[in-house]
């Protein structure tokens, strides 16, 4: 039975009459139209619905609705467009067919939120859940220590200012 | 001389000369996307009179990056910068028909080397009838101008018309007959690494994937189909109840369609609940009680008593097995491999009373307006079809399946948008797998210790019967029983039961002076079709593997010996000693080894070396060296991407455990059970360009064949097991 659901999208108070147990990558595509969420198996195998939940790294297919209610969602249409990451993606040449790369980049956010200058191995353990079937894995590491980079640079710049 | 694909394709006819000549439409249908006053000199160019210039993609963008080659081919003829022009998918149009296999269709590797010449040709002519407008408005010879990024400028004086300010002119005026296409030192983006246009898009979701269609609102009252499919290949519906399932909330209608049974909905998750709640009898068709085991049974069984189809190589092999002083044999084997394209396959389409338009992520836009337009019973040309990007393609989006599937379903929902979305399961268990093959290998010494002869039997169906139906076992559904009897009868007089990409790769370039390659076709009905390198990601696993073992056997340095048999492949032997002296070939760091393997395929050769590092039967594969002679580059930090991608793909079917069949339908279901290449098993890849002045030739698929038999090699040289059949695995006890 449909139930109304309130959550804030990057930002903004979302109410949804869904289903509640609807996962909330459908929720998000079919129902409110933001579709850099990715479908890519529907099992938490494969990153490319990757979405924040209250800071949370999660995959959103496996997340009903329900567990959104009161809760604030990032996706990718709610980084902003001076993030590091999409600097360092763009900069580096990462992406091919770019389907996981949304889901890539907001585990790669996640990673950098707890360890600003990752190690490759860190990189390799964070980044395990999202499957790349074009191949860049090698310049997603290089991304994220681009990016890593990019951060320290404008915290500094924040440091002078303030 | 090497037949390759595509000049088979084109040799027999099977493409070029009437097969397919149906795709095609006799009409001349004005250009794709045409803004009125525009100046639109070919398929590919338009330029408004407010000076945009409007890129025609007609090409898929599957992730190889042709949304940024082909214009920068064209822009730097035209010389504007590619960046800045306007990138459109374009649509199906005879126009954008391959200049030699005369169909729509990216694959082969061709898309740049088949539009280096059109492209400049097309820029170049556009450039000077934008010239010539110049003249004709200032009065002055063609020679007193020039241009620069998309000003036409007085030599003289220094005046200055925008190319948009000469669409007026330059729409009235006759293009010559002949153009001067700039030399390479005058390039100004040809050669040079752009950024890819379509990266910042995708990294913010904001780029249009076949899944992401009609979400923004642009397709009110969208609706989702899912299809329940029949698990076991060939077998179908036997009866069905849909009582529980038609209950389900959201649920607008479900109906048979030829390959099961479609239910349409409010949203994928509502029918996908309700697909689950349908109870259906399944008969399991022909391929019932069949597993990979007995496949492989069965081919053993061909190669032992059957006859080759198809027998090619030089010199007297036979002879020289009989004078043989030693005898080489081994058995090597590949088995099934899936394409798992990220997105799974899918398909959206709206059938109005004046005609269908259809958005589709496929690699054959032509064929799938075709193919729709049977199943939907709206003509062809009232089918308008709209590619977008697609979340990767490695072959499996050449066919259309999932088009046919869609046509049948829209055709049922008459003015009412629909999108047929395949779930992962699907998508795995319905694939055109690369198929299992089987290979024998022998290889004769003289006398004298040299390498006399080579033979390899392979058994393998044959991939392009998989697109000329009714000639082998399995029929794919989608293909409409009149078009595939028809083409069948025509393609099997064309064929003649050779098709030279079962045997992709095997006609190795060695001077051995007698070789023998035999290809016996055994086809069970499993689905096959074109991945990523097609013969050659099996093939060169075998032959690179078996010259291994014939330098061990030599007791030869393995570079060394291959150097001295590529006597007469100068490429080779580049791309060879480049990769040998940039991975410190001999001298790896502590606790790593390395493997070689070097091979042609797509016109290109690639040599690579892979260092590895082993832990009891674990094994991890840390760094690849590959270098590349494909002609002259375009792009070359988007041939590197290429070569990275075909890298990890290739070694994910290396490496991964394999799909299998049981009872006649694929065991597995995700990527849980089917894993797929992760990056922490993922070496560091360094990518070395040849410099070339030749012209361009394939690049997509040419990373793959070396790298699973240049890994193999590694493993075998420290732990002296010679792994013959992919997946790699090391056995216990090793050193």
């Amino acid at each position: 039975m449909p139930e109304m659901i309130e959550f804030e999208l990057n930002g903004v108070l979302q109410r949804v009459d869904e289903d509640p147990t609807t996962p909330l990558l459908w929720i998000l595509r079919d129902t409110l139209g933001l579709t850099g969420t990715k479908f890519g198996c529907a099992q938490g195998l494969c990153g490319a619905c990757t979405v924040s939940l209250d800071g949370v790294t999660l995959r959103s297919c496996q997340l009903p609705l329900s567990a959104a209610q009161g809760k604030a969602v990032t996706t990718i249409e709610g980084l902003p467009s001076e993030d590091p990451l999409l600097r360092a993606w763009t900069e580096t040449n990462v992406i091919q067919c770019g389907y996981c790369q949304p889901g890539q980049i907001m585990s790669a956010r996640s990673l950098l939120d707890t360890h600003p200058q990752p190690s490759d191995e860190q990189i390799d353990v964070a980044m395990q859940g999202n499957i790349c079937r074009c191949g860049t894995y090698p310049r997603i590491r290089q991304a994220i220590h681009h990016a890593a980079q990019i951060r320290l640079e404008q915290a500094e710049t924040k440091g002078e200012d303030s | 001389m090497t037949i390759t694909r595509r000049s088979f394709l084109i040799g027999t006819g099977v493409v070029g000369g009437g097969l397919l000549i149906g795709f095609q439409l006799k009409d001349e249908a004005p250009f794709p996307h045409t803004r009125p006053e525009s100046f639109q000199p070919n398929a590919w160019l338009q330029i408004t009179p407010d000076g945009e210039v409007i890129f025609q993609l007609d090409k898929a963008e599957m992730g190889q990056g042709v949304v940024t080659s082909l214009p920068t081919i064209l822009g730097e003829e035209l010389d504007f910068d590619p960046q800045r022009m306007r990138i459109e998918m374009a649509g199906v149009h005879r126009g954008y028909a391959d200049p030699v296999m005369r169909i729509q269709i990216t694959g082969g590797s061709m898309s740049v080397a088949t539009g280096w010449d059109p492209l400049r040709q097309a820029g170049a002519t556009a450039r000077a009838l934008l010239i010539a407008a110049a003249a004709k408005t200032w009065g002055v010879d063609e020679a007193m101008c020039r241009t620069e990024d998309g000003v036409v400028i007085h030599k003289t004086n220094g005046q200055q018309l925008q190319y948009g300010e000469l669409v007026a002119t330059a729409r009235t005026l006759k293009p010559p007959t002949k153009v001067g296409l700039k030399e390479e030192e005058d390039y100004r983006w040809v050669g040079k690494s752009l950024l890819r246009t379509d990266g910042v898009a995708k990294c913010r979701g904001q780029a249009l994937f076949g899944m992401d269609v009609g979400l923004d609102g642009s397709l009110p009252g969208l609706l989702t189909a899912v299809v329940v499919r029949c698990p076991h290949f060939g077998g179908k519906v036997e009866s069905y109840s849909d009582t529980t399932a038609l209950a389900f909330p959201g649920v607008v209608d479900i109906f048979e369609i030829h390959s099961g049974i479609a239910v349409v909905a409010h949203g994928y998750w509502k029918a996908r609940k309700a697909a689950e709640a349908l109870e259906v009898t399944w008969d399991k068709g022909p391929l019932a009680g069949v597993d990979s085991a007995e496949i492989r049974r069965r081919q053993e069984l061909e190669l032992a008593n059957g006859e080759p189809s198809d027998t090619s190589g030089h010199g007297d092999v036979s002879k020289a097995f009989a004078q043989a002083s030693e005898v080489l044999e081994a058995t090597y084997a590949a088995p099934l491999a899936h394409h798992s394209t990220l997105e799974p396959q899918n398909c959206t389409a709206i059938i109005r009373p004046d005609g269908a338009e259809v958005w589709a992520p496929t690699q054959s836009p032509s064929v799938l307006r075709l193919i729709f337009s049977h199943y939907s019973e709206v003509p062809q040309e009232q089918v308008e079809v709209h590619t977008t990007f697609m979340g990767g393609a490695f072959g499996r989006r050449g066919h259309v399946d999932f088009a046919a599937e869609l046509g049948a379903i829209a055709k049922q929902l008459l003015g009412q948008p629909v999108k047929l979305i395949w779930s992962r399961e699907d998508d795995l268990k319905h694939d055109f797998y690369r198929p299992a093959t089987l290979h024998k290998l022998r290889a004769a010494r003289d006398k004298n210790g040299a390498f006399s002869a080579w033979e390899h039997k392979l058994v393998s169906p044959s991939f392009v019967e998989t697109i000329f139906p009714n000639l082998g076992a399995a029929l794919p559904t989608w293909v409409p029983t009149k078009m595939s009897r028809a083409a069948g009868s025509k393609a099997k007089e064309w064929i003649k039961g050779v098709d030279p990409t079962m045997s992709d790769g095997a006609h190795i370039p060695y001077a051995i002076p007698n070789l023998e390659v035999g290809v016996h076709h055994f086809d069970i009905g499993v689905p096959k079709g074109f991945w990523r390198s097609v013969g050659h990601s099996h093939n060169a696993f075998v032959v690179e593997s078996f010259i291994d073992e014939l330098a061990h056997e030599a007791q030869e340095d393995p570079v060394t010996f291959r150097l001295a048999a590529l006597k007469d492949h100068p490429r080779h032997r580049g791309v060879l000693r480049r990769a040998a002296k940039k991975a410190d070939w001999g001298m790896p760091p502590r606790g790593r080894l390395q493997g070689v393997a070097v091979h042609e395929s797509f016109g290109s050769v690639v040599a690579e070396i892979a260092e590895v590092s082993i832990s009891g039967t674990d094994f991890q594969v840390e760094r690849v060296v590959c270098v590349v002679d494909c002609g002259f580059v375009i792009n070359p930090d988007l041939v590197k991407q290429q070569i990275e991608g075909a890298v990890l793909y290739g070694l994910s079917a290396a490496l991964m455990d394999p799909i299998t069949i049981q009872d006649g339908a694929l065991v597995q279901s995700n990527f849980h059970d089917a894993p797929v290449l992760r990056i922490h098993q993922a070496p560091s890849i360094e990518v070395y360009l040849m410099d070339s002045h030749a012209p361009p030739s394939g690049v997509g698929e040419i990373g793959l064949p070396p790298i699973a038999p240049a890994v193999a090699n590694a493993l075998f040289h420290v732990t002296r097991q010679r792994l013959r059949e992919l997946p790699l695995r090391l056995a216990q006890g090793s050193p």
